[in-house]
């Protein structure tokens, strides 16, 4: 009898536990379905609107789907050579940046990450410190403005960006959890000593990492605007994102005089069909490489998470 | 008798040894070190300026001495208190904001059964993290514009008239830059939580079953603990940028009308400082805003090794 009751209430305990259970579920799946569409829904528009016709897009017309199929937005945008010259601009500046930056983290990363090292601490000290205490703006921006006489040249925006203390963590990390230490015992047996160990062996196993920090220098320095805002002023030398931001701002008169001309609006419609098709050119590189780095990136932060 | 020889020697004979010994690791470190010293530690030198009256000619170090005099006028400025509280206010909703929501999301995605719905949640919540900041700034225009916008257009079909100026009215700068916000690093910021709860013994969650505990119980008892650590380290980290909301997003969605409330530390300091020209007001108020960075996150890591037993440091 006594047993047969508690088999009964552990019954019905469980019956419990699977309704609330069922209900933390349906409210689950709930909210991050909504969620889904939050996410997509506006990248979506996005790459609808820029093969629609400008005044469909504008009178909302087109809100999900295009409306019609109308290329001389993107027409345009070929036309539109500052466009072009930016992306020259930015391709520069992301690859001879992210190589420069690469080399240098890669290197101190190594060092740092080596027990025997006797001035590791020091080191490490130096570089943290950087991480929470600046100079600021202003003297910064005199330095690499007057004194290095870096004004108006792409290597402002490439020189003074090439350390980020966090990434040489991210490389120290790495190697101190996965570089066995034995071989470095092996290497010193044969002769080998520590640059040629660090390019030799070292850096071929370090591959997933490398990948990991190029992306962070790719894609930071592809979307970076504010340097090239400070430090430029010749409008060839802009990287995309300025151009896009000039572009984009030529249309910021979206109030309509009531009195404008027909001029005025066919060349707000001629940039208003441009704007879309702009965000998706500029955008395209990160898109169609984030699929194939992705799974990187989340590595890049599983490793930073580990306690170094 | 070979170990008793190190132990005796002196500081700077292990350090010649160690630069013998060692020679390679000091090369491979010497580029980074040198960026460092001339990219983070001179421009902290020049923070002198911020005492001085600066004039190219002079230099910083022969330039003259004026005391406190630009940080007098920052304060007495009718400005200051506007640009610190804007600054404050648009900080400490972020943090809110961006630190809870992540934290929500990865407890809902660690409870999905359905592997191939919490991959494609979490693909796609990165991808917004990979789109420019002047892009999402002209999305944000185009989804919101008064007249134009497509979510203005959208609540108006349902019946719901919003048609207050969401990109010019000054109430509503602080709500669009902190969603848009969200909607850009949610997925993203949810990464670091996922995989801390990723670690987490399966056996934990088979006993809890056992003891009766529901899927919400789980969470409380199991998933929240777990992460703990984590969510420590990035509240502290967070809590040592409040005084520095981003410069980009805020300028590049500042306009005439909506400047009381977006104008912020670093924008102010770059109009001042740069576009004006006003080297000494611009260092003073940047250092201003350093050293109270530095202040509160020594505060909040200290705060939180009393409470917690976690801190960074």
């Amino acid at each position: 009898m006594q047993s047969y009751s508690t088999t009964v209430s552990v019954k019905k305990k469980k019956m419990k536990i699977c309704t609330e259970d069922k209900i933390f579920n349906v409210i689950t799946y709930f909210i991050l379905s909504l969620l889904l569409v939050v996410f997509v829904y506006p990248l979506v528009y996005v790459v609808s609107a820029s093969i629609s016709k400008p005044s469909e897009v504008l009178s909302g017309q087109m809100w999900l789907f295009p409306s019609s199929i109308y290329f001389d937005g993107y027409k345009e945008i070929f036309k539109y050579t500052q466009l072009w010259t930016g992306y020259g601009n930015t391709v520069i500046v992301v690859g001879l940046g992210t190589l420069l930056s690469l080399a240098v983290t890669f290197a101190a990363g190594y060092s740092l990450s080596r027990k025997d090292f006797f001035a590791k601490k020091f080191f490490m000290l130096t570089f943290v410190f950087t991480m929470f205490f600046g100079g600021g703006l202003i003297p910064t921006y005199i330095l690499i403005a007057e004194t290095l006489n870096m004004y108006d040249t792409l290597a402002a925006l490439i020189i003074p960006s090439a350390v980020s203390v966090w990434n040489v963590i991210l490389v120290r990390t790495y190697f101190m959890s996965s570089l066995p230490e034995d071989l470095l015992e092996a290497a010193k047996i044969d002769g080998c000593g520590n640059i040629k160990f660090f390019v030799s062996i070292a850096m071929p196993l370090a591959g997933p990492i490398i990948a990991v920090i190029a992306l962070y220098n790719i894609v930071g320095r592809w979307n970076s605007y504010f340097d090239a805002l400070i430090y430029l002023s010749t409008p060839e030398k802009y990287p995309l994102q300025l151009v896009i931001r000039n572009l984009l701002t030529q249309n910021q008169m979206t109030n309509l005089d009531p009195g404008a001309g027909v001029i005025e609006i066919e060349n707000i419609m001629k940039v208003e069909g441009m704007k879309y098709g702009t965000i998706i050119v500029s955008t395209l590189p990160m898109l169609i490489i984030y699929p194939f780095v992705q799974k990187y990136f989340v590595k890049g932060i599983f490793v930073g998470s580990l306690k170094g | 008798m070979k170990k008793q020889g190190t132990a005796e020697k002196g500081f700077l004979d292990k350090l010649f040894n160690d630069l013998k010994v060692n020679a390679g690791l000091y090369v491979l470190i010497l580029p980074a070190f040198v960026f460092l010293i001339l990219f983070a530690y001179v421009p902290m030198y020049g923070i002198l300026l911020a005492f001085k009256e600066y004039d190219s000619s002079l230099g910083i170090m022969g330039s003259e001495w004026v005391g406190l005099y630009h940080f007098g006028r920052f304060f007495r400025s009718y400005y200051s208190s506007e640009v610190i509280l804007n600054t404050v206010t648009i900080s400490l909703y972020s943090l809110v904001v961006g630190f809870v929501f992540p934290i929500i999301l990865a407890l809902l995605l660690n409870s999905v059964g359905n592997l191939r719905f919490k991959k494609t949640v979490q693909m796609i919540s990165y991808a917004p993290y990979f789109i420019s900041t002047v892009v999402i700034v002209a999305m944000i225009e185009a989804f919101f514009d008064s007249d134009m916008g497509t979510v203005v257009k959208m609540l108006e079909r349902v019946g719901v008239d919003v048609r207050i100026d969401w990109l010019i009215s000054s109430n509503a700068f602080q709500h669009v830059y902190v969603w848009s916000g969200l909607w850009q690093t949610l997925g993203w910021n949810s990464i670091i939580y996922i995989s801390a709860l990723s670690g987490v013994s399966p056996e934990l969650y088979e006993a809890a079953t056992i003891d009766g505990a529901t899927k919400f119980h789980k969470i409380i008892y199991i998933d929240i603990p777990s992460i703990m650590p984590t969510m420590v380290t990035l509240l502290i980290l967070s809590v040592g940028n409040i005084l520095s909301v981003g410069f980009e997003k805020v300028y590049l969605m500042q306009n005439e009308n909506n400047l009381s409330t977006s104008e912020v530390i670093s924008t102010y300091v770059y109009k001042k400082g740069i576009l004006a020209a006003d080297y000494g007001l611009g260092s003073a108020v940047g250092l201003f805003n350093a050293v109270i960075n530095f202040i509160m996150l020594a505060t909040v890591n200290f705060a939180a090794k009393k409470l917690t037993d976690y801190s960074i440091w």
